[in-house]
């Protein structure tokens, strides 16, 4: 790794701009982190679910008397047992919490019924014994029966979730060049390491509760929850159990509900835990979609004109289809300037799996459909890939299709030219080792059947929430007697939010220890971890609150120790009076005193888009460049990837490590997305819930990586930092994808691309 | 433990043949020239060494299973037992021609390769009977073994071939993997390939002769669709894989 820039002044050890050690590291690499699914509590019971079999169906009958009978069963709760909103969902309160009878069943694995019992193999024989009646219904599967409105109703709220359009500039425009194309991206699974969990303790009084959940929004939950139950909020409190990845699958409420109904019902605390292929059917997927794109150009490569459909399939329930479909149609430009579009967005429902919230949240489709323009539209023009680009890229103070104006640091001919500049991988030996070979130690290929391939994606995401939502984060700063201890409500799901908290307290108070109190609902709400948000919003809140508890020890320090109010300030571990120069160490000047703050950080607000798609409905937004070489083994259609090459726009780097690992971990799930990953759905029903046959890169799939940051402190963010996690696994994609049309002269308008796309 | 494990299956009794020493044993009978494998011989020990040096398309195969971890654990009998036509040890079997031994009630019985797998995960133990070990014989000249998956390591095969090339007696012998409903010998394509050319040391085969013999081993595949692949897919590898195998033997 290489950085163009220099970065933080101080170099004192687990401050900003170090690689300060994770506060849960050395438990999580020894084992001994806590994860959600290890919780425990005297008199626990077990939970399970029961799940429908059917995609579409309506319940004629639930029986549980034989459930309830088996020895060791505590109680079982069904539809009748939600005392309060029976529905529930992020955007829209469409899910409900179990399937009533006379009700249908909307998707293949919907819970019907939980039970509760001594131990999880009662659970499963009390699932068994569980009666269900019935009606089959023909499930409606295509999503463009939803659209031409063929699809029979199959929820009193409609098939669409949200259709809208973007209409900008002169749509009489046509390019001296047209390229067009239909591309298609599969089911991608979060496939997080960490199966969902929770643990419900109910009130000795039975008033209220508390919920110990791997999730990656604790307020959203509570506020869901407490509907469902009928109980007011203050009366549940959240906590963050230890959470194994998240990637957007934990926003939704999964297990919640049912932990907290069956805690209540029992009076004893209760523990659901789902298994790896039950987390396929609790969650929600990353949305498949069709994308039809036209670019017209100039001859000189320009862009003048883009017009877009894309169909995005919901699934079952809304969860965030309608903020998804929002991010796909307002990124169909990418990266590249661009003044006349005429794009049409559909997100809509069907008995297929639920999907939601994934890494990349709608930019991810929309990318590989564009990208995968870019490259046809530099073949046409006869302009390599990176001249195609550079012809085209965004700069601050650019309008963007919305209207909105780009107001981010932007530095895409920056990204571009660096990726550029790193140099190519080797070319493959014919004494290769045969791990480095496509088909590995399967032993398929000799280095003679392979051939090599080089593709380009480039990508802009927007940071944060969008359209007027107001995702405030907040944080609370406390220094007693020189002890400095930091609370919110931020998900910590391995991203390494509570090591920055840690190096923000360490910098602007100058101190070296920093306590961490417990995430959970007894402080404001934190927002999401999602939408690359964490550090700009929350990290911009523990600064607040920080920043507010040092005026407080500057206007105490001054009074102690006479120094000269305006002109205190931190040093490493003192206060330093410029003035006189003198220094008194912080943990002097601490003692005694009580000093507690706590803030708010919001962002500045954006608006909905209006009926032609314009609005300022994004706050800020990050580019990264990534070029790809691939070997194809093309008679049997294996692929090695074999370098991917990147320049990050990262703003300011606040842990050089931790922004190192996103990269690639996300270049990692890029590429599965290009060539491995994907639900296989087929009349509504999910063909491969396993990691035996959802597949994953291994180690050996994983390529080299060779990375460039980008540092450029964005003066938006309240710490100079943008968010770094969902860009790089956009546009890696495509550039797989790229380089192998590039190296097999396919067009490969789909992804996952299969073996036998490549080879039949 | 799959069947357990993944498939939720509840076995009344369990039996541990870990601490059975004279399954973990194998030898190497140089008057015969046969190796004698265990059952209990986990695949870590087939990968690497001598085993790797006498029957080199076992230890090719045991190099593919899973990941460290799994064939540090995994084994012959294991492979056997559940005989999966994706099981990466049985093509190697059937192309040897192995002898299984097997254990029961009544003594013991040899079994040849082809009357042991019977159909998906079916074959002909015996009520109370368990695999002792195997014998395949050390050959002359060349045997590969090649599997195709969709990731680069810890993979189900979607297809797998091994190759034998025995050039004292002359015989070419393949066998297929997860290409039909039991291990697949290609006797058709091995009898034309005899016909056709001969095989002894020293013998040179041009490259249409190999794609010919490609597309008749893959005729007698018979493989499905599934959500793993295609059958045309399948189909299409296993010729391309007979192909490279003969062309490797003879080069
Ligand atoms: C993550 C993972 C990856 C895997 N990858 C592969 C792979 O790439 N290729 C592959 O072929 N397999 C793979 N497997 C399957 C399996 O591990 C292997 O087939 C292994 O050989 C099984 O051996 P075992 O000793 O663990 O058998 P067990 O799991 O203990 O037993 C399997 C079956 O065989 C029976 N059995 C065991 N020993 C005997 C015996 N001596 N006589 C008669 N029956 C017996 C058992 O009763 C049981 O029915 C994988 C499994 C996992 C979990």
């Amino acid at each position: 790794m290489t950085t163009t820039h220099p970065t933080s002044t101080s170099t004192r050890a687990g401050t900003l701009g170090t690689n300060a050690h994770r506060p849960d590291g050395v438990a999580k690499v020894q084992g001994g982190f806590a994860f959600s699914s290890d919780m425990w509590s005297e008199n626990m019971l077990w939970g399970a679910t029961l799940r429908s079999p059917h995609p579409y169906a309506k319940i004629i009958s639930i029986d549980d008397s034989a459930a309830l009978a088996i020895d060791g069963v505590e109680c079982v709760v069904t539809a009748q047992d939600v005392p309060g909103n029976p529905y529930y969902g992020l955007i829209m309160s469409d899910q409900p919490v179990f399937a009533a009878i006379g009700d249908t069943v909307r998707y293949c694995g919907e819970p019907i019924a939980a039970v509760a019992a001594d131990h999880p193999e009662t659970c499963k024989r009390a699932l068994a014994a569980i009666k269900v009646v019935y009606e089959i219904l023909t499930p409606v599967t295509n999503p463009q029966d939803c659209v031409s409105g063929i699809a029979p109703q199959i929820h009193p709220q409609g098939n669409v979730y949200r259709h809208q359009r973007i209409i900008t500039g002169d749509q009489s425009i046509v390019g001296d060049v047209i390229v067009e194309g239909t591309y298609e991206i599969g089911m991608q699974d979060q496939a997080f390491l960490g199966l969902e969990s929770a643990l419900a303790i109910p009130d000795s009084g039975g008033e209220g509760l508390e919920l110990y959940v791997a999730t990656q929004w604790l307020h959203e939950d509570r506020k869901q929850i407490a509907a469902c139950l009928n109980i007011p909020e203050d009366k549940i409190r959240l906590v963050l159990g230890g959470v194994g990845g998240a990637f957007g699958a934990r926003e939704d409420i999964s297990l919640q509900v049912h932990t907290c109904l069956l805690a209540l019902k029992s009076g004893r605390p209760v523990r659901i835990s789902y298994g790896r292929e039950e987390s396929f059917y609790g969650h929600v997927h990353r949305h498949p979609a069709t994308i039809w794109m036209r670019h017209h150009a100039d001859r000189n490569g320009k862009i003048l004109k883009i017009e877009s459909t894309m169909l995005f399939d919901g699934g079952a329930y809304c969860s965030t289809s309608p903020a998804v479909l929002i991010n796909a149609i307002t990124h169909t430009q990418g990266p590249y300037k661009c003044d006349t579009a005429s794009v049409e967005g559909w997100a809509v429902r069907t008995n297929n799996p639920p999907c939601g919230a994934m890494r990349g949240f709608g930019v991810v489709q929309a990318c590989f459909a564009h990208e995968s323009q870019m490259e046809k539209l530099g073949v046409a023009l006869g302009l390599s890939p990176v001249e195609i680009r550079l012809r085209n890229v965004m700069e601050t103070g650019d309008r963007l299709i919305t209207g909105q104006i780009m107001d981010s640091v932007a530095p895409v001919e920056q990204c571009i030219r660096e990726t550029d500049a790193i140099a190519m991988p080797e070319p493959l030996l014919p004494n290769a080792d045969i791990r480095q070979i496509p088909g590995g130690t399967g032993l398929t290929a000799q280095p003679g059947n392979i051939v090599r391939g080089v593709g380009w994606g480039v990508s802009m995401k927007n940071l944060m929430y969008s359209e007027g939502f107001d995702d405030y984060s907040t944080a609370r700063c406390r220094m007693t007697d020189g002890v400095v201890s930091v609370k919110f409500a931020t998900s910590e799901v391995g991203q390494g939010f509570t090591m920055l908290a840690q190096q923000i307290a360490r910098t602007i108070l100058g101190v070296d220890e920093v306590l961490l109190d417990t995430i959970d609902t007894q402080v404001g709400s934190a927002g999401s971890t999602s939408a690359s948000r964490q550090t700009w919003m929350s990290g911009g809140a523990v600064k607040a609150a920080c920043e507010k508890v040092l005026e407080d020890l500057f206007d105490h320090a001054a009074l102690t120790f006479e120094l000269s109010r305006d002109h205190v300030r931190i040093e490493e571990t003192d206060i330093v009076d410029i003035l006189s120069g003198r220094r008194i160490a912080v943990s002097e000047a601490s003692k005694g005193i009580n000093l507690d703050r706590t803030e708010e950080y919001h962002h500045p607000p954006t608006e909905d888009l209006d009926e032609n798609g314009q609005g300022n409905c994004h706050v800020a937004f990050a580019f990264v460049a990534h070029r790809a070489v691939v070997d194809v083994d093309v008679e049997l259609g294996l692929v090695k990837v074999v370098q991917i090459a990147t320049a990050q726009d990262v703003g300011r780097i606040l842990n050089p490590i931790s922004v190192q690992g996103q990269v690639e971990g996300g270049i990692a799930q890029g590429l599965g997305l290009a060539v491995m990953e994907e639900i296989i759905v087929k009349d509504g029903k999910v063909r491969n819930p396993s990691f035996t046959d959802y597949l994953l890169p291994t180690f050996l799939d994983a390529p080299l990586v060779e990375m460039v940051l980008i540092e450029e402190f964005e003066p938006k963010s309240p710490l100079g930092a943008k968010g770094v996690g969902e860009p790089p696994c956009i546009s890696v994609t495509p550039a797989i994808a790229n380089a192998i049309r590039n190296a097999t002269g396919r067009e490969l308008p789909r992804v996952p691309i299969r073996p036998y796309d490549i080879c039949l | 433990m799959v069947e357990v494990n993944l498939h939720g299956r509840q076995p009344q009794t369990v039996i541990n043949l870990r601490r059975v020493e004279e399954l973990h044993e194998w030898s190497h009978r140089h008057t015969q020239q046969t190796v004698t494998i265990g059952s209990a011989v986990p695949y870590s020990v087939m990968e690497t060494g001598k085993i790797a040096e006498l029957v080199p398309a076992l230890a090719q195969a045991a190099r593919t299973v899973g990941s460290p971890q799994i064939r540090a654990a995994g084994t012959l009998g294991g492979n056997l037992g559940t005989c999966s036509p994706a099981g990466d040890s049985l093509p190697v079997l059937s192309a040897l021609n192995a002898v299984i031994h097997l254990i029961g009630p009544q003594g013991t019985r040899d079994v040849a390769w082809g009357e042991f797998m019977l159909g998906v995960k079916k074959n002909a133990l015996g009520s109370g009977e368990f695999v002792h070990s195997i014998t395949v014989p050390v050959i002359q000249g060349w045997q590969g073994y090649a599997k195709v998956g969709t990731r680069n390591a810890m993979v189900i095969a979607t297809a797998s071939a091994c190759l034998v090339r025995d050039t004292e007696e002359g015989l070419i012998s393949i066998a297929l993997g997860s290409v039909g409903p039991t291990i697949i010998r290609c006797s058709q394509a091995e009898k034309w390939l005899r016909k056709t050319t001969s095989l002894r040391a020293g013998a040179q085969i041009n490259a249409d002769l190999a794609v010919e013999f490609g597309r008749r081993v893959s005729d007698e595949a018979t493989p499905i669709d599934d959500h793993r692949s295609t059958a045309a897919y399948r189909r299409h590898c296993v010729a391309i894989l007979a192909q490279r195998l003969l062309v490797r033997s003879l080069a």
